[in-house]
C-alpha cells in the first residue's frame, strides 16, 4: 500500500494539465485565480513531498501499477521536491510582479491564453523534475519549448515574433540532438526507464562494449540540453527572447525554463549514465571550456549593452556558464554548487527583471541607460530590488550570490586540474559583474530629478499605487537574503537529495 | 570498425540524413527551408527507431489469424516512440509555420536575416 503523499507528483502534473484546459473556457480574471491557486497547491504538495522524503527516503511510483521495465515511472526525492517547490515559488512571484504589465501589454481576449501557457509551462517543469523515464522527459521538453515560445510571442510585435522564431529554431536543434541521444541509448540498453538504463550502462562499461556509441549518445544528450539552456555559444536567441517579451515571461524564461533543462541534465548524469562514467568520458572538460568562455563573453556582451533588459539577459549567459562550470568540475562539491547556483540565479534574475520593469515604467518605458538616470528615486521599491539583485550578482555577502561564488571556489580548490582556470574565470567575471551592475546601480541612483521635471512619462510611482508589485519585490529580496543567510540547511538538503540520486 | 559500419549501414544513413536536416535547420536563411530541415531531421530519427525495432522475418505486432506467439512479432516499442515523435513534430511544425506566416505578413519576406536587419532599422 502506497502512502498518499507518493501520489503527489502525479497529482501535480495532472492538476496542471486539467487547469490549463479549463483556463481556455475561462475569462482572463478567473484564469488568473486558477493559475495562482494552482501554483500554490502544487507548491504545497511539493513541499509536503520534500518533508516526506526527508523522513522516508526516495520512492519510485509506478503508473497504473505496471512494473518496472514496461510501465512508466515517476520518482520522488528530496531534491525533486525541493526543486519543484522552489520553481512554484519563483513562478508565483514572477507572475504577481508582472501582472500589471501583462494587463497593459496583452490584449484582453488573450489574457486567458497566457495563463494556459503558464500552466502548461509549470506542468512540463514539474514533469521534467519528477519523471523517471527518458522518453517522457523528451515529450515534456517539447511541451516546455512550445509553451515557452507562446510566452515569448504573447506580446505581439515584430521583435517578439522574430525572437520566438529564433528561440524555436535553437530549441528544436537542441531537442533533435537530445532525441537522437535518447534513441541511441535505447538502442544500446533496450530500456527507457532511468534506473534500468543505468544498470545496463554499468554492465556495458564494465565489459567495455559499445564504448563509442555510448560516448556519442552522451555527447548528443549533453549538447542538446546545453543548446536548450543557452550555454555559450548557443545563446544567440536569448537576449531577444528575454529582452522583448512581457516581463513575467522574461522572468519565468530566465529563471525557470533553462533551469528545468539543467536539472534534467543533472538527473541524466546521476541517474541514467552514472556520475563516474560521465566523469571518465572527459565530456565534462568540453562543457568546462564552454562554461568558462560563456562566463567571460556573457559578461563582456552585457557590458556593451545600453539597454537595461538586454544587459540583464546577457548576464544570464554568464550565470548559466557558472552552473555548467559547477557541473563540469566533476565533483560532488561542484554539483552542490551548481544546484545552489540554480536556486540563487533563479531568485536573483527574476527579481532583476521585475525590478527593471519598475524602473523603465518610471522613465517613459525607455530602457536606455541615459533615460534611466535617477529612476530609483522615481520608483523607490524597484530601485531597491535592482540594487539588491545587483549586489547578489556581484557576490556581496548577505546575498545568495556570495554563497554560490564561495561554493564554486571551494569546489575548485578540491579539483586540482581545473583549479587555476576556474579561479581566474571567477575572478574576472566578478570584476566584470561589478563593473556593469554597479554602473547601472550608480546611474539609477544619480539624483537628477530636475532634468526630467515636466517631461512626459517621467513620473514618480508611489508605493501605494503598486501594492502587489511592492510586496513581490520585498518577498524577492527576502528570498535572496534567506538564501544568503540560511545557506547551511539548504546545502544539506541539496547534498541529501544528490546522495539519494545515486 | 569497417565491418560494423557495413553491418549497420542503414543506421549510418539515418544519422547522415539527420545531419543534413540539422544543418538545414541551423544554416538556412529561408524560414520554409528551415522547417523542411526540421522535418528531415525528425524523420531521420524515426527511420533510426524503426530500424532498431525491426527484426528480420517478423511481422508487425497486430494479431491476425490468431497468431499470439511473441516471437513472431517485431519490437513494438520503437513504433510507439515513432508515433509519439510524429505527434510532437507535427505540433512543432504547425507552430513554426504559423510564426512564419505572421512574420511574412509583417515583413513580406521569408529571409530571417533580412527581418532582423529591418527590426534593427525600426529600432524597436
Amino acid at each position: 500500500m502506497r502512502d498518499f503523499v507518493q501520489n503527489f507528483p502525479l497529482f501535480s502534473i495532472i492538476l496542471c494539465l486539467i487547469s490549463s484546459s479549463a483556463s481556455s473556457l475561462l475569462k482572463g480574471k478567473a484564469a488568473k485565480w486558477v493559475n495562482t491557486v494552482l501554483i500554490c497547491v502544487v507548491g504545497a504538495m511539493s513541499l509536503t513531498l520534500t518533508f516526506y522524503c526527508l523522513g522516508h527516503g526516495s520512492f519510485t511510483y509506478t503508473m497504473g501499477h505496471v512494473p518496472a521495465p514496461w510501465g512508466n515511472e515517476v520518482r520522488g526525492g528530496v531534491l525533486e521536491g525541493a526543486m519543484a517547490t522552489f520553481f512554484c515559488l519563483i513562478m508565483l512571484l514572477s507572475m504577481s510582479g508582472g501582472r500589471k504589465k501583462l494587463l497593459e501589454e496583452v490584449e484582453d481576449t488573450k489574457q486567458n491564453l497566457y495563463y494556459i501557457l503558464v500552466n502548461l509551462m509549470l506542468c512540463s517543469l514539474i514533469a521534467l523534475v519528477y519523471t523517471n523515464d527518458l522518453f517522457t522527459a523528451y515529450v515534456f521538453v517539447e511541451i516546455n519549448t512550445i509553451s515557452a515560445c507562446g510566452l515569448i510571442m504573447i506580446r505581439q510585435n515584430g521583435r517578439t515574433i522574430e525572437a520566438a522564431v529564433r528561440y524555436m529554431i535553437m530549441s528544436l536543434l537542441g531537442s533533435g540532438l537530445f532525441l537522437v541521444g535518447v534513441c541511441i541509448l535505447y538502442d544500446l540498453t533496450g530500456h527507457l526507464l532511468m534506473s534500468n538504463i543505468k544498470e545496463s550502462v554499468q554492465t556495458l562499461v564494465a565489459t567495455g562494449q559499445y564504448s563509442e556509441p555510448l560516448l556519442i549518445s552522451m555527447a548528443f544528450m549533453i549538447m542538446g540540453l546545453a543548446i536548450k539552456s543557452a550555454l555559450f555559444p548557443f545563446h544567440a536567441w536569448l537576449p531577444d527572447a528575454y529582452g522583448y517579451s512581457t516581463i513575467s515571461s522574461a522572468a519565468i524564461l530566465s529563471s525557470l525554463v533553462s533551469k528545468g533543462y539543467i536539472f534534467l541534465l543533472i538527473k541524466i548524469i546521476y541517474r541514467v549514465i552514472g556520475f563516474e562514467v560521465v566523469h571518465d568520458s572527459l565530456l565534462l572538460n568540453v562543457t568546462f571550456v564552454f562554461a568558462g568562455l560563456g562566463i567571460i563573453f556573457g559578461s563582456i556582451s552585457a557590458m556593451r549593452e545600453d539597454d537595461i533588459r538586454r544587459m540583464v539577459s546577457f548576464s544570464s549567459v554568464a550565470q548559466i556558464g557558472y552552473i555548467y562550470l559547477g557541473i563540469s568540475l566533476g565533483t560532488r562539491a561542484g554539483m552542490v554548487a551548481a544546484v545552489f547556483q540554480i536556486l540563487s540565479h533563479a531568485a536573483t534574475k527574476s527579481m532583476l527583471f521585475i525590478s527593471a520593469i519598475g524602473l523603465t515604467d518610471a522613465s517613459n518605458t525607455s530602457r536606455k541607460f541615459k533615460d534611466l538616470t535617477g529612476s530609483a528615486y522615481r520608483n523607490k521599491i524597484a530601485g531597491m530590488g535592482f540594487a539588491a539583485g545587483s549586489l547578489s550578482m556581484v557576490g556581496i555577502p548577505l546575498f545568495s550570490g556570495f554563497i554560490s561564488k564561495l561554493l564554486f571556489m571551494q569546489a575548485a580548490v578540491a579539483n586540482y586540474g581545473k583549479m587555476l582556470p576556474t579561479m581566474i574565470v571567477l575572478a574576472i567575471s566578478t570584476i566584470l559583474n561589478a563593473i556593469y551592475f554597479m554602473r547601472t546601480v550608480v546611474r539609477i541612483y544619480s539624483p537628477e530629478r530636475d532634468l526630467y521635471k515636466g517631461r512626459e512619462g517621467f513620473k514618480v510611482i508611489h508605493t501605494r499605487e503598486q501594492i502587489e508589485y511592492t510586496c513581490t519585490v520585498i518577498l524577492f529580496i527576502a528570498l535572496n537574503v534567506a538564501l544568503g543567510l540560511c545557506s547551511e540547511p539548504i546545502l544539506e538538503l541539496i547534498g541529501t537529495g544528490l546522495d539519494m540520486f545515486s | 570498425m569497417n565491418t560494423n559500419l557495413l553491418n549497420n549501414y542503414a543506421e549510418a544513413v539515418s544519422l547522415i540524413i539527420f545531419a543534413i536536416g540539422f544543418t538545414n535547420l541551423l544554416l538556412h536563411k529561408n524560414l520554409i527551408k528551415k522547417i523542411i530541415g526540421l522535418n528531415i531531421m525528425d524523420t531521420a530519427v524515426y527511420l533510426f527507431l524503426a530500424l532498431k525495432g525491426y527484426i528480420k522475418g517478423h511481422v508487425a505486432p497486430i494479431v491476425i489469424g490468431g497468431e499470439l506467439q511473441p516471437d513472431s512479432y517485431i519490437n513494438p516499442i520503437p513504433s510507439g516512440l515513432v508515433l509519439t515523435g510524429i505527434v510532437v513534430s507535427v505540433s512543432v511544425t504547425a507552430l513554426m509555420l504559423s510564426l512564419t506566416i505572421r512574420l511574412y505578413k509583417r515583413y513580406h519576406t521569408l529571409d530571417l536575416d533580412e527581418i532582423s536587419l529591418r527590426l534593427k532599422k525600426e529600432g524597436l
